[in-house]
Parts: C-alpha cells; sequence; structure tokens
C-alpha cells in the first residue's frame, strides 16, 4: 500500500524533517519501494518466536551510585550554535 | 486562604494522580555526574552522557534501580522477574537526546496499592505502576509567559537526574482523597529515604487527571490532565476548581475537551496549555543501548528487608506498645526522625507519656523557632533524656527542666552538673519547707483566714509565695500537703 | 624508501631492529596521504598534532623495555570519522556535524593511544555510516585504490581505501550491515567485523545501536587480528559490551584448517552473484579444502528476509540515535523564528538524502498503527535469522562465503536504493545475529578485487582469524597491491 502524502508529511514532521514539497514527492516514491520491498517480512513465519531487541544474553549491567566529574561549563557550551555564556540559547518556543 | 468548600456537583469525580520523584541517589541515573544539581552554574554538571552527545552511551546507576524497587515494595507492587528501559521520543531542547529513556511495557513494578484515611473512611488507591526514567533539563523563557517569550535559555544540570513515575489508578473520588493520597504518598517516599519531597522546588511532582461521570455511569468521562501544582494546596484548590469547570460545562449541556490544563496560582484557575499541539506519536521501542534487568527473588527480598516499618505501621505500634493515643502516634511518627528520636528517648528510660509531652510540645517549639530538630541540637537526644530523667526522679519541677531545656538546646551541657551547680534541684526536704511555710502562714493573715473560711483559692496563693519564697524550686505537692496541714491543724 | 604498502607487522619489526622511527613511518604515511589524496579523498582531517604527539610517545616506548610497547606502537593508523577524538573535527561525514570537536575520545581511540598507535586522520565515509557505496558524504565521494573511478564500498570506504592505497596499515571502521567487509573486499584488502559487543562503542556516533561495531582494515589477517586485540575488551562505559575476556585472536592463528567443518550457505551463492565473485569464491572454497577442511553446503533458510529485517530495525534504531541533531547544544542550526521551523529546517539543510530516507522509514516503522507489522516482525525474523546460525554452527565450525556479490562499481551506476541495499545481502545477516565475520582477498575479477567472507559463531573471533589466516598463508592474494600504491 503506497503511502499517501499527508502520511509522509506526518511522518516528516514526526521526524522533523522539513522536506519541501518535489523532496516530498520523491521521499514518498522512495519509502513505497523500499516498504514494497520489505514486504517479505509479512510472509515470514514468526509464530512464537520472540523478538530479538540485542544480541547476546546480557542482563543487571549497572554501575554503583558513585559521583564522578563533569564537562566545565565552557567545555559543555563549545559546540553550541548559541548561547548566552551560560546557556544554550534557543528560538521561540511558540508554535 | 482557607480551603474552598467542596461542592456537590452530583457528579461522581474520578481522579487518578501521576506522581513524579527524584531519587535521592548520589549520580545521576545513566552517568557519574551529581545528582546535587541545584547548587551548581548552569550547564557545569553536564558530561557527553547528559547532554546527549554523538557516541555517548548511558550506563544504569544500580541505586537507583534499588531505590525504585524500594518504592514499589513499599507500595505493595509486584516486581516482575523481568524489565527493561525503552526510548520516549519526541523533540525539546531540555531533552537532549530527542528520546527520554523511560519504561514503556514492561515496568520495574506493577498492580500495588495505597490506603489512607480521608476524614476518618478508610480509603485505598491503586497504584498501576511504579517505573524509573530520567529528569529533563530545565528551561528559562525571557518574559513571563512560554507563549509570548522570543526566546528561551536551557539548562541541562538537571538531565538525567533519576525519576520516578508512581501512575495511580483513577481511585480517587474527591479533591480530599486526591490531598490524602498524595500526602501519604509523599510520607513514605521521605519516609524510606528515596525522595525528599519537596513539591514547591519540584523534586516531587504531581499531575492529575480529573473527569466526571453521571452518579452510577460506569464509563469514564472526558478526562483532563492539570498540571503545575506545586503544593499540597495546590493540588486541592485545581481539582476543587476543575471538578466545579467540567461539572458548569456538563451542567449547561457542553462537551469536555481532552486537554492539558496547567493551573495558574495567581488566577486560582486551570488554564487551557492547548498551543498549537503536534500530534503525539512516542514511538516507544526497546532501549538498545541497555540491556534488560532480571532482578532475583534474594535481591528483590533483600530490598523488601530493608524497608523500614511505614509510618501507618508505626502509629499503630506506638499506640498499642507506649500507649500513646491515636493523634500523638500519628504526629510522633509523621517523620520517621521524629519517630527516631521519641524511641531513642523511651530507650533512654524516659517514661513514654513524658518524652511525648516534651518532644510534641517545648521541644516542638524549640525546633521550631531555632529551626534545629533536636537530633541536631546542642542538647541532642540524650541531653534531652538526662534532663528528663531529672523531671522524673523529682531532682528538679517541671518549671525549672523548662528554662534549662530553652537555655541548653542550641549551647548544649550537662542537665544534672547544671542543677547541681546553679543550686536549682528541687527543695523537697520536709523540715526545710515547713520553716518556709511556718514564714508564709505568719505573713498571710487574710488568705489563711480566707482558707480556714472554706475559700480553696486562697489556698493557691499561699503556695504561690512559698515558690516565689525558694526561687520555683519548692516541690509543689509537698508544699501544698504542709499547708493543708498547717492551716487544718 | 618509503614504507607505504607494508604491513603493520613488517613496520613493527623495523622499528625494533631500528630501522625505521615511528617519526618516519609518519612522514611516509603522510607523503602517501599528500600524493594520493587529492583524487581518493580518503581523509577528511589530519590529526597532525595528535600523529606528532604519539610518534613521540612511541619512540619512548620503543626506547624503553619497560613501557611495554606492543604491535601496534609507533604505527600509523587511520579512524573512521564517526569516532570521536577529543578536540577534532568528527562530522560522521555529515554537514550538521561540520564544526563539531568532540569534549572527550573513543574507547577504541583511547586504547589505540594508549598503545602508542600514530592517529594520521580521520576517514571520509557514509554520512553517519549508512551506505554501501561511500557516496554518501557530505565532503565528496572516495575513489578506489584499485580503480578511482569506482567506489571503495561503504560506509568505511575512506579507511579501506587508506590502506587499500598504501597510506597507512591499519585503518578503523565500523561494521553496521556490513561497512566494513564489503568495502575491504571491494578494495582488496582484509576487514574484520568482531562479535557484537566486542569492541566498545563508547564514543562511536551510533548509526544502529544494537548492530554498529567497530573493527579493523589491513593488509594481513595477522595485521587485523593485532589491530582488533588492541582495542578489544569489556568497556564498562558500554552496557552492551562483552564481559568475558577476549580470547587472543593470534592464538589459532597458525593452527590451520585441518580437520575443521566448513559451511557453504547455498543462499550466500544465488542468482545475484557476478560470475567472477562465484568463480574465485568457489576457488578460494576448494583451496581451503585442499588444506584439509571438510566443506559441505549448509543452509540459512531466511537469508533472503535479513535485508527486510535489517531495513526496518537499522532505521528504526537511526531514527532515534539522529534525534539528538537539533541545533541546540552542537552542529549545525538554520535559525528559524520559531523552535519547531528551527527544527524542520536545520535537519532538513544538515542531513543527506539517503540519512533522510532512512530517518522517515524508521519513524515510520515505529509510528503507531505500524509498530507491530515492522518493527516488532522485523525482531521476530531477527530471532529466526540468529536461529538458523545457531542450528547451522551445530554441525560446522564456521562459514565460507562471498562478502559482496559484485566488485567495484563505477560511481554514480546505482541510483536505485534498493539496488544500492542488495550490495550488502551477504553481510547484513551477520550484524543481525551479532556474529563474527571477515573479508579478505581472494583474487580479481576484471582487475578488481574479490573478497572471502568467513563467519563463526558468537565470541569465536579467534577462529575466523584462524581460518582466514590459512587461506592467507596458502594463496599470494594479500600481497597484492593497487598499482597506485607504489606509482
Amino acid at each position: 500500500m503506497p503511502l499517501d502524502p499527508e502520511e509522509v508529511a506526518h511522518v516528516a514532521l514526526l521526524a522533523r524533517l522539513g522536506l519541501d514539497g518535489e523532496e516530498r514527492r520523491r521521499m514518498g516514491a522512495d519509502l513505497d519501494r523500499i516498504l514494497d520491498h520489505v514486504s517479505a517480512l509479512q510472509r515470514a513465519d514468526i509464530s512464537d518466536v520472540p523478538e530479538t531487541a540485542q544480541v547476546g544474553a546480557l542482563v543487571n549491567v549497572w554501575r554503583e551510585d558513585v559521583p564522578a566529574g563533569s564537562l566545565s561549563q565552557e567545555q559543555a557550551l563549545a559546540n553550541a550554535p548559541d548561547t548566552d555564556g551560560e546557556y544554550f540559547k534557543v528560538g521561540a518556543i511558540q508554535e | 486562604m482557607t480551603a474552598p468548600a467542596t461542592v456537590d456537583t452530583g457528579y461522581e469525580v474520578v481522579i487518578g494522580l501521576e506522581v513524579h520523584a527524584q531519587l535521592l541517589t548520589r549520580s545521576k541515573m545513566f552517568c557519574s555526574c551529581s545528582a546535587a544539581y541545584t547548587t551548581a552554574p548552569p550547564n557545569s554538571n553536564t558530561c557527553p552522557v547528559c547532554l546527549g552527545l554523538p557516541g555517548a552511551l548511558p550506563v544504569i546507576n544500580r541505586q537507583a534501580v534499588e531505590m525504585t524497587v524500594r518504592t514499589a515494595l513499599a507500595l505493595n507492587c509486584e516486581i516482575p522477574p523481568f524489565t527493561k528501559f525503552d526510548r520516549k521520543n519526541y523533540f525539546y531542547p531540555d531533552l537532549p537526546k530527542g528520546y527520554q529513556i523511560s519504561q514503556y511495557d514492561l515496568p520495574l513494578s506493577q498492580d500495588g496499592h495505597l490506603e489512607f484515611d480521608v476524614d476518618g473512611v478508610r480509603t485505598r488507591c491503586g497504584v498501576t505502576r511504579v517505573h524509573l526514567e530520567e529528569d529533563t533539563g530545565t528551561m528559562h523563557h525571557a518574559g513571563d509567559v512560554l507563549q509570548e517569550a522570543t526566546s528561551s535559555l536551557v539548562d541541562l544540570n538537571r538531565c538525567g537526574v533519576p525519576l520516578m513515575e508512581i501512575v495511580g489508578e483513577p481511585d480517587l473520588r474527591s479533591a480530599d482523597a486526591a490531598r490524602e493520597y498524595l500526602v501519604r504518598l509523599r510520607q513514605i517516599l521521605v519516609y524510606i529515604g528515596v525522595n525528599d519531597g519537596n513539591l514547591e522546588e519540584g523534586s516531587l511532582r504531581c499531575d492529575a487527571n480529573v473527569s466526571l461521570r453521571v452518579r452510577g455511569a460506569t464509563e469514564l468521562g472526558t478526562k483532563v490532565e492539570v498540571k503545575n501544582m506545586n503544593s499540597f494546596r495546590a493540588v486541592h484548590h485545581a481539582i476543587t476548581f476543575e471538578i466545579e469547570r467540567q461539572a458548569r460545562v456538563l451542567d449547561d449541556g457542553g462537551a469536555l475537551v481532552q486537554e492539558t490544563r496547567g493551573w495558574v496560582e495567581a488566577r486560582g484557575a486551570t488554564v487551557s496549555q492547548r498551543s498549537k499541539e503536534m500530534a503525539h506519536d512516542y514511538r516507544y521501542f526497546p532501549e538498545p543501548d541497555l540491556p534488560p534487568l532480571q532482578l532475583g527473588r534474594d535481591l528483590v527480598e533483600s530490598i523488601r528487608a530493608a524497608i523500614p516499618e511505614l509510618p501507618e505501621a508505626r502509629a499503630a505500634r506506638f499506640s498499642s506498645q507506649y500507649g500513646l493515643s491515636a493523634y500523638d502516634a500519628a504526629v510522633l511518627t509523621g517523620v520517621r526522625a521524629e519517630a527516631d528520636t521519641y524511641e531513642a528517648l523511651v530507650d533512654a528510660g524516659v517514661s513514654a507519656k513524658v518524652a511525648a509531652n516534651w518532644q510534641m510540645g517545648d521541644v516542638a517549639a524549640l525546633a521550631n523557632e531555632h529551626h534545629v530538630a533536636l537530633a541536631d541540637s546542642g542538647l541532642g537526644v540524650g541531653g534531652l533524656a538526662a534532663l528528663l530523667a531529672l523531671v522524673e526522679s523529682g531532682a528538679i519541677n517541671g518549671s525549672t527542666a523548662k528554662e534549662l531545656l530553652s537555655e541548653l538546646y542550641i549551647v548544649g551541657g550537662d542537665p544534672a552538673a547544671l542543677v547541681t551547680e546553679r543550686g536549682l534541684g528541687q527543695v523537697g526536704d520536709a523540715a526545710q519547707l515547713a520553716a518556709v511555710v511556718a514564714e508564709v502562714i505568719e505573713a498571710n493573715p487574710k488568705a489563711c483566714a480566707d482558707f480556714r473560711g472554706g475559700r480553696e483559692a486562697a489556698l493557691q496563693s499561699l503556695v504561690g509565695q512559698v515558690m516565689k519564697a525558694t526561687r520555683g524550686r519548692a516541690d509543689a505537692r509537698m508544699v501544698t500537703t504542709l499547708l493543708r496541714e498547717r492551716l487544718s491543724g | 624508501m618509503s614504507s607505504a604498502g607494508l604491513t603493520a607487522a613488517a613496520m613493527a619489526a623495523a622499528l625494533r631492529r631500528g630501522e625505521v622511527t615511528p617519526q618516519e613511518l609518519l612522514a611516509d604515511a603522510r607523503a602517501q596521504v599528500s600524493r594520493l589524496d587529492s583524487s581518493l579523498n580518503a581523509f577528511l582531517a589530519l590529526t597532525d598534532d595528535l600523529a606528532d604527539r604519539q610518534a613521540e610517545r612511541a619512540t619512548e616506548m620503543l626506547r624503553d623495555d619497560r613501557l611495554g610497547a606492543g604491535p601496534l606502537c609507533g604505527i600509523p593508523v587511520a579512524l573512521k570519522d564517526v569516532l570521536c577524538v577529543e578536540g577534532y573535527p568528527t562530522t560522521a561525514g555529515s554537514r550538521i556535524l561540520e564544526n563539531f570537536r568532540p569534549p572527550y575520545t573513543a574507547t577504541a581511540v583511547q586504547r589505540l593511544i594508549d598503545a602508542g598507535a600514530v592517529p594520521v586522520g580521520k576517514t571520509n565515509c557514509d554520512e553517519f555510516a549508512m551506505g554501501s557505496s561511500t557516496e554518501n558524504s557530505a565532503y565528496g565521494t572516495v575513489g578506489n585504490p584499485w580503480d578511482v573511478e569506482r567506489v571503495p564500498g561503504g560506509s568505511s570506504g575512506g579507511s579501506a581505501a587508506a590502506v587499500g592505497a598504501g597510506m597507512v596499515p591499519i585503518s578503523y571502521g565500523t561494521d553496521t550491515g556490513g561497512s566494513i567487509r564489503q568495502p575491504a573486499s571491494l578494495c582488496g584488502v582484509v576487514g574484520f567485523k568482531p562479535t557484537y559487543g566486542r569492541v566498545s562503542r563508547y564514543g562511536l556516533i551510533a548509526f544502529a545501536s544494537s548492530l554498529d561495531q567497530v573493527g579493523p582494515f589491513a593488509h594481513s589477517v595477522e595485521d587485523a587480528a593485532v589491530a582488533y586485540a588492541v582495542v578489544a575488551g569489556n568497556d564498562p562505559r558500554d552496557s552492551t559490551s562483552v564481559i568475558d575476556a577476549v580470547e587472543d585472536p593470534l592464538s589459532a592463528l597458525r593452527d590451520g584448517v585441518r580437520g575443521m567443518r566448513l559451511g557453504v550457505p547455498r543462499e550466500y551463492m544465488g542468482d545475484g552473484l557476478e560470475a567472477g565473485v562465484r568463480e574465485r569464491v568457489t576457488e578460494a572454497i576448494r583451496v581451503l579444502e585442499e588444506l584439509g577442511a571438510t566443506v559441505e553446503e549448509v543452509s540459512l533458510p531466511s537469508t533472503e528476509l535479513g535485508l527486510s529485517t535489517y531495513y526496518i530495525i537499522a532505521p528504526a534504531e537511526c531514527s532515534s540515535n539522529l534525534a539528538r541533531y537539533d541545533g541546540v547544544r552542537f552542529g549545525m542550526r538554520v535559525e528559524r523564528p520559531s523552535l519547531t521551523e528551527t527544527y524542520l529546517r536545520t535537519r532538513d539543510q544538515g542531513f543527506g538524502n539517503e540519512v533522510k530516507r532512512r530517518v522517515m522509514l524508521g519513524t515510520y516503522a515505529l509510528s503507531s498503527g505500524y509498530y507491530d507489522a515492522y518493527y516488532r516482525r522485523a525482531q521476530k525474523v531477527r530471532t529466526v535469522i540468529a536461529r538458523e546460525f545457531d542450528a547451522v554452527f551445530e554441525t560446522v565450525d564456521a562459514l565460507v562465503c562471498p562478502t559482496s556479490p559484485k566488485v567495484a562499481f563505477t560511481t554514480g551506476a546505482i541510483q536505485d536504493p534498493v539496488e544500492m541495499y542488495l550490495n550488502d545481502a551477504l553481510t547484513i545477516p551477520v550484524n543481525l545475529a551479532g556474529l563474527p565475520g571477515i573479508s579478505l582477498p581472494c583474487g580479481f575479477s576484471d582487475e578488481l578485487p574479490v573478497g572471502l567472507q568467513v563467519i563463526a559463531p558468537r565470541l569465536q573471533d579467534a577462529r575466523v582469524f584462524r581460518v582466514a589466516a590459512a587461506y592467507e598463508a596458502a594463496t599470494e592474494w594479500h600481497r597484492h597491491r593497487a598499482p597506485l600504491v607504489a606509482a
């Protein structure tokens, strides 16, 4: 089932990708093509098969509650596109 | 300002609370930054992990898991053998990774409950689940109102602090019940040492889902989520407001909108937070960076064994073991340190009644006045026990003890030594007192005549004269007996 | 004479004999880079200060026996630009990280630094390691050392080309669906993908967390084993890191394959193979048989589903892993009046087409209403695929098969995304099951290298090296260098 343009737009918004009209159309076509290929999954016999989220049998991997050092404020902000010297700065939240 | 009276709206009120509690761990949930973030300069309590830098990976804080299990057990939850973390995906500047590590379909615990009294009626509220996640950063908006701010500032010091979410069932039927649930829940969290209970500063946060339905209806009404309630009072006011607002809408034949509303203290109202709301789709999936947890029975039972006696059970024991009234027992057990102090006093030999009266009376007043608990005061629990031992043995009387208490509370000192040094010991020697009594009778013929004429009150003034002459140290009971003997002889 | 094209083992021996210094090896590496990289574009940045410091350090270590200089001490290495090195640009081949300098160093890189290796620079790659040709880099395509008009494979194309062109004897890449083995195959070098969790991912810019694994490129199996051993081992900063001690990959290197049972999965020799690839791999299998291994055909029936499974799981994880590129704390930002618009434009302009495609695909597969049909189903098929490997490894010790169905293709020749994805059809199942796998040269087809893939059960990384070393010792393919190395 091909994705309709609204669906593509919805997914793009969820992913915060501002695709323009032409790009959105092309993206829809690409996704259709890929989803068509992966539709092979729908034929697989997976009754009573558990899911694999990770390989390996690790459980209970944790650390003790011991604080260690942090980065300095300067280091934390060093890569930021915009700061006021103490905080990361972003534009209006208003939607 | 008093709480608004609960109005009977004719509808059944259905309330469920979602409580978020920061855990009192030393380090953050998934990295080794300090969890004590409040005093650090902005963005100075961060690392590649909690900044969400490319390539950084989370590692579970074991203590946070154990504290969550402790909480869940205190709330009568089950601990499933298998649990995992999931990613909750959404974009916001206070969420650096673009996802929050949380728990979705297999939480650390589920199916618990909490019992409490509402106006003397035993009430039970289900606890759907207690799960573990990470806190977000904080935002400061230029200007007061989010919608009008032109820019926002992001501080990630708080980001990654362990956060426990306690989801309550929609079993609460009034604003009073909601408040009592929260009071009891907070008490337990503080009691078991997992949270500091500070609603004002947000280390404990409460959201309420409120809906109304016609009495007798089985389907739930349209649910409104109320946020921004920073005190017990705010919780009560906001829910009361919301109940009345919804009732008015329904009375007018209107329909409610499922939405999130914020409590605005200054306006005494809940206000819709609907901006141009984006469709939420959190796309939860298992966190691939963290292997699952399998908490064995042994671990769970060792955590259970370490849970202290909870306040309600302790109050019941105080009543039966120490013969205290239900009220006194509740007051003394409300705060764990207070209850511990009380038991330390009793263990030190102070009688149960005397310990209770002093602790709830003069000691509480001094603690309040100086903002120092007894345990942290100069006197300390041991000093108070020594002081009260002097009272109980008759070595000093009550008023002397009160004076010494306020003097020693901050500076400390040995009460017995001070009594000897200053000659404050109670005058209980019959011969010594008899001489003073004789002098007082001699000096107050009118009062003596009044008493002999049948006026009991006159005796009190004579006792007062004796106390004055002994600078308050006389044994008042012995003085009374002596006076009666002499005046009726 | 330049050391370009020598193995690390040969360089290490020369260092110990005092015939060459780390500084001279570094100078040779730099000369080779400056001579060839204008046409190959294998490097995105040179880490000159770090390299000089490390050459100095290596000199110290080699001089003083107590400092325990290991086999990579003084050896020039290159790092795929998805590995964080404190203070040096780390872009993951993406515009969105153009000016990013991480304040910390990846564990794998730190282990190299501690071992006295000399990181020459950061290598080009497909953006966020998404691709099979390195054409998806925001910083230009990479030439294949055997024919610069052709792709080096991907996504670790820069690392493969850097070794293939004799710029460095050892480089590191990452393999999520074949991104080490496939470019190794196309560039005529050895490329090893360890068991998932053997090498720490801390400081590796994530593509798909449950699949990503760091591994080396080299001219020889022994070099690859050494390069792997230096970076392998548990890291408390990576919770998915294997805890058991690493088996010494050199221990079985000379044991040969006599008596070993090798399986050839029927599905890996199917119609999709180019004739030349089929011929070379068939010859290679015959060599192993002549060396005393028993070879039998086996079946991994769900192989065909590997690609579909991968193209749900990897994009799903990447859609989440790439959410942090929002222009707030680092990287590029396209400022717009509202926050949402800023996000939309930043990510639209910061990401390239393939990344956007996968983020879209993954977001879709996880979104409400589609999760069960795509993501959950893919996770179950992943189990099926892993179980089929388990079953096969009941009867054989290792699998041998082609790495890539085709040799290096001309840059720009493949435009269709699904056709491009098919390049990884034979490498992806290994990642889904978390197995170790290697690609090593096994001859040429139309003068372009062909790779032989060896796959072993989880944690049997040493067995992969054993089989590969036996083949290598019996053949001369690993001695071939691309003509431009010496030119």
